[in-house]
């Protein structure tokens, strides 16, 4: 409980240092703790390896730090029926080598894969690249327990993959960044190894044909587990990220074309067919050039392009990194974005789902650029809001935080809301007005 | 004297209801038309049903076009201090749909327009009243369809499919409706219309279309569905996979799961029933036999072949009597035909029955069998049983005679002592036909005092007066500790 001044400045969120870090072992203790703040009035963020605190706007009090990783129990683990009960502070690598040991896996492919806690990979809310196969969290969180604002233990599900029985509290904990409880305990479904893998990488002279193909393998129906469009630059950061680890690099990301990943598993013939019904789809939309991954080096590519989020906010001194989607990815809608009319770098990467990572990127956080970065979050803002999509800013910096909400614009949902803010935490213990419009 | 004074009291209270009730249908008339209002009582018996165990009759039932007008209904409503239960074709089996608080019934069958198909997007924006089936009508020259599949999808409503969260055959390799739901417009208790989740992509923020879907009518009124359309499989196939021993059916399931295998579907239809379901359709299922397996594996013709050459092996090494493939769509369709009319056909067996709903770890399938068979014993009855059994969900099938009322009283019991043994095994009260009044008094073998607490506020802040759908989900009776047998008898039955 008593904390040095280096090991609070660990913990900072969007600049705010807290006053105390407290580690419970147990559901029981973070409630005492949740019990204690409540009590004084003391403002809590639940964290777990704290990869991902700079997403979403710098807490209005944060006087504790509820670290999480002292939680690290698989519960209940039963692999006959596909079904887990693991801690929120269980990183998911360790979680992956006990699931691998019965050919079983968690579709949370997410960034900062190495560090992350299950607790965190769901209360932050980012994308698993795997979505276009297994969903996202939503559809296969079964249940959970959490220690809701007013101090009680409280769980919503439960350990069996078909249940109707109650309201789905669980589902509200999925990117909630901790405002509606401490996630203490998390259920899932748990899926199948696959007995193959592989890949297919393709360069395009123009982000038209490369859009043509990434949308074409994405009508074709053929199951992909990662479909990921790069822009050159991402393609530079990708081959630069690859080569710093030592790790193989397919000839097609090279960083002046556009370049599309697909990934594939299943069986070994269905591996072997949808490689072949990729290449030719390729084909047809003109690739550059082209090549099979295989279970290595496609291993190897899409664990580099899991890591996207991570990457693309460090990689220049000044980064605002867009998460949108939109209804079809149309090259009108990409070349809106990359327009380059400024000094400022951009790099693009569109995710299956129709989910695009944009990032921009300048040299310094002065005046200029925060002024840019704002005209930019504000067009691109009305430019989601017009398509019926959806525009955040994942990562940002402080400076342009002061400015504006990095969660878009105000939707009509707000009201509901901050009902359900309200349910929860009644007194506003959990990081106050890091959310969604304030909440 | 203590008797008559009362009785004039209630005369009086009844008689003060009786003119709101007049002046709201007055009011609703006049916004809606006549045509659109019922109140005589011929009329409301027709509403006291829905497909459960349960009775309630409304004091008046409308029938909305449009949003706006749901919206105005719900606010005359609260003016009157009467309340609101939403209705699709009442084929929910848990009393979702039931006017437990009598009040206003708003029956959505006008409301059945499918609004827009986007078919690049896969999304199709449908009124709450457009029947299930008809969404994959409408959209299956493009190769797609809506996914969930509940037996009743012939006549249930997307709205009700929403409200409960249904499930169906196919919901295990799919989902169940809340996957494929994108965006909600509700109307709140208060007459708000508000709109949730996000046609493309993920919205920021809380994930209300996940907490909506599923709260059984209790926090909002649905008027508008944008649903998630899937893609049809290359391909298909479907098995049927015959058995001399239940107990060696229940272990193929549990040896298919445990495998990773993921069928599409995975019926089990026990040889008691599959007589009585067989005599009434001819779908081609055997007439004797303990039980049947009823498989489908569906995707690239590559892995469908593999899954299904799986599974053919898993059943014969589960000593399976004969692995039958359906040789064509026609043979295909006779055999979901079949289940999905068996508990139709079980009329032929008892006056009535009570189709159970319970969860259980697919792992535990052959031990669960073999106590409910027990249970049911105990109480005099020969429990059925036709079921999803490759994610748990077991529809254990009670037969009785409703005009005997030891017989409901038995009925209801052997119920309850299945529904707790799932729950002591792991599982949960219900997988896919919700709480509603059937089981909101069990609710307290799963969840504490400060699951209730946190429920009640979730509940309370979207709907604070319980003026939308009351009495469902939520125990009535005070204190935790001990369950009580529903006070109500199964009267009303059927």
């Amino acid at each position: 409980m008593v904390s040095s001044e280096e090991e609070l400045a660990e913990y900072v969120v969007d600049g705010i240092v807290p006053g105390a870090i407290v580690k419970p072992h147990s559901a029981e203790e973070a409630r005492e703790v949740m019990r204690f703040a409540a009590a004084d009035k003391l403002a809590l963020i639940p964290v777990g390896s704290r990869s991902k605190c700079d997403i979403g706007m710098p807490p209005a009090r944060y006087d504790i730090a509820l670290d999480m990783t002292g939680m690290r129990e698989i519960a209940h683990y039963d692999a006959g029926d596909l079904t887990l009960s693991v801690d929120a502070g269980t990183p998911l690598r360790q979680l992956e080598h006990v699931l691998a040991e019965s050919q079983q896996f968690l579709p949370l492919a997410v960034p900062c894969f190495e560090s992350s806690t299950v607790g965190g990979a769901i209360a932050s809310g980012i994308d698993s690249v795997l979505r276009q196969q297994y969903g996202t969290a939503r559809d296969f969180l079964i249940g959970a327990e959490f220690v809701d604002g007013k101090g009680n233990i409280c769980k919503s599900g439960g350990r069996v993959v078909k249940n109707v029985t109650g309201y789905d509290l669980h589902k509200l904990l999925i990117g909630s960044l901790g405002t509606i409880g401490v996630i203490t305990r998390l259920n899932f479904r748990t899926f199948p190894l696959a007995a193959a893998y592989g890949g297919h990488v393709a360069s395009f002279e123009s982000a038209e044909r490369a859009l043509a193909f990434r949308n074409a393998v994405e009508a074709s129906g053929l199951p992909v587990a990662n479909l990921e469009f790069l822009s050159p630059r991402t393609a530079a950061i990708t081959k630069a990220i690859l080569e710093k680890e030592d790790r193989p690099v397919p000839g097609c990301v090279e960083g002046s074309s556009w370049a599309v990943y697909a990934s594939f598993e299943g069986n070994e013939r269905v591996v072997e067919r949808v490689a072949q019904d990729v290449e030719r789809l390729a084909r047809d939309a003109g690739a550059r050039q082209d090549e099979p991954l295989d279970a290595g080096s496609d291993a190897q590519l899409g664990g580099a392009l899991r890591e996207a989020f991570e990457w693309l906010r460090w990689a220049a001194p000044a980064v605002a990194l867009f998460r949108i989607t939109m209804p079809r990815i149309l090259p009108q809608s990409l070349a809106a974005l990359s327009r380059p009319e400024d000094s400022l770098r951009r790099a693009l990467l569109v995710r299956a789902g129709g989910v695009v990572y944009f990032s921009v990127m300048g040299d310094s956080e002065d005046e200029e650029t925060i002024a840019a970065f704002e005209t930019m979050a504000k067009d691109i803002f009305a430019l989601a809001a017009e398509k019926q999509g959806q525009a955040t800013l994942l990562h940002a910096p402080l400076g342009l935080k002061k400015r504006l909400s990095v969660w878009g614009l105000a939707r009509g949902d707000f009201s509901l809301m901050k009902k359900v803010k309200q349910a929860f935490d009644p007194d506003g213990i959990f990081a106050p007005r890091r959310y969604v419009g304030g909440l | 004297m203590q008797a008559r004074q009362e009785s004039n009291y209630s005369e009086g209270v009844n008689s003060k209801r009786a003119t709101v009730i007049s002046s709201l249908v007055r009011e609703l008339k006049s916004l809606l038309g006549p045509e659109n209002v019922l109140s005589a009582t011929e009329d409301l018996c027709l509403y006291e049903f829905d497909g459960s165990v349960e009775k309630a009759r409304p004091e008046l039932v409308v029938f909305p076009h449009t949003t706006e007008q749901v919206s105005r209904i719900v606010k005359l409503a609260a003016k009157y201090q009467v309340p609101v239960v939403g209705r699709g074709a009442g084929t929910g089996l848990s009393g979702g749909a039931l006017a437990r608080g009598g009040g206003v019934m708003i029956v959505f069958a006008r409301m059945n327009k499918i609004l827009a198909i986007d078919l690049e997007s896969r999304r199709a924006v449908v009124q709450p009243g457009v029947v299930n089936l008809d969404i994959t009508r409408a959209v299956e020259h493009a190769g797609l369809y809506f996914a969930p599949d509940p037996s009743s999808q012939k006549s249930c409503t997307i709205g009700g499919n929403v409200a409960e969260n249904a499930g169906g055959p196919h919901t295990l390799a799919y989902g169940v409706t809340t996957n494929h739901i994108a965006a909600l417009e509700l109307v709140m208790p208060d007459g708000e219309i508000v709109r949730v989740g996000s046609k493309n992509g993920d919205a920021p923020g809380y994930d209300l279309c996940g907490l909506f879907v599923g709260s059984e009518g209790t926090l909002a009124l649905v008027t508008e569905i944008t649903v998630k359309l899937s893609r049809k499989p290359e391909a298909v196939k479907t098995l049927l996979a015959i058995f001399d021993a239940i107990e060696d059916a229940s272990q193929t399931v549990v040896e298919i799961t445990a495998r990773g295998i993921t069928p599409a579907a995975c019926e089990m239809l026990d040889g008691w029933t599959l007589q009585v379901v067989e005599d009434y359709i001819q779908a081609g299922f055997p007439r004797y036999s303990a039980a049947v397996l009823l498989l489908e594996v569906e995707g690239l013709r590559e892995a469908v072949e593999a899954q299904a050459a799986a599974v053919d092996e898993v059943c014969r090494t589960c000593h399976a009597r004969e692995v039958r493939v359906a040789r064509d769509d026609h043979e295909r369709d006779l055999l979901w035909k079949g289940r999905k009319n068996a508990f139709g056909a079980l009329g032929r067996l008892a006056p009535s029955n009570y189709v159970l709903d319970g969860v259980i770890p697919r792992s535990k399938l052959p031990q669960a069998l073999t106590h409910i068979l027990g249970i049911g014993k105990k109480y005099g009855f020969h429990v059925g049983n036709i079921f999803h059994a490759g994610d748990g969900n077991l529809h254990p099938i009670v037969l009785y005679d409703p005009r005997d009322s030891q017989q409901c009283k038995n009925a209801i019991a052997a119920a309850e002592e299945i529904i707790r043994y799932c729950v002591e095994l792991g599982g949960a009260l219900t997988g896919e036909h919700g709480v509603g009044m059937e089981k909101n008094e069990l609710m307290s073998l799963l969840f504490s005092e400060a699951d209730f607490d946190l429920m009640r506020r979730v509940h309370d802040t979207f709907n604070p007066d319980s003026s939308l759908n009351p009495g469902k989900i939520f125990p009535l009776s005070k204190g935790c500790g001990e369950i009580r047998i529903r006070s109500k008898e199964a009267t009303g039955a059927r």
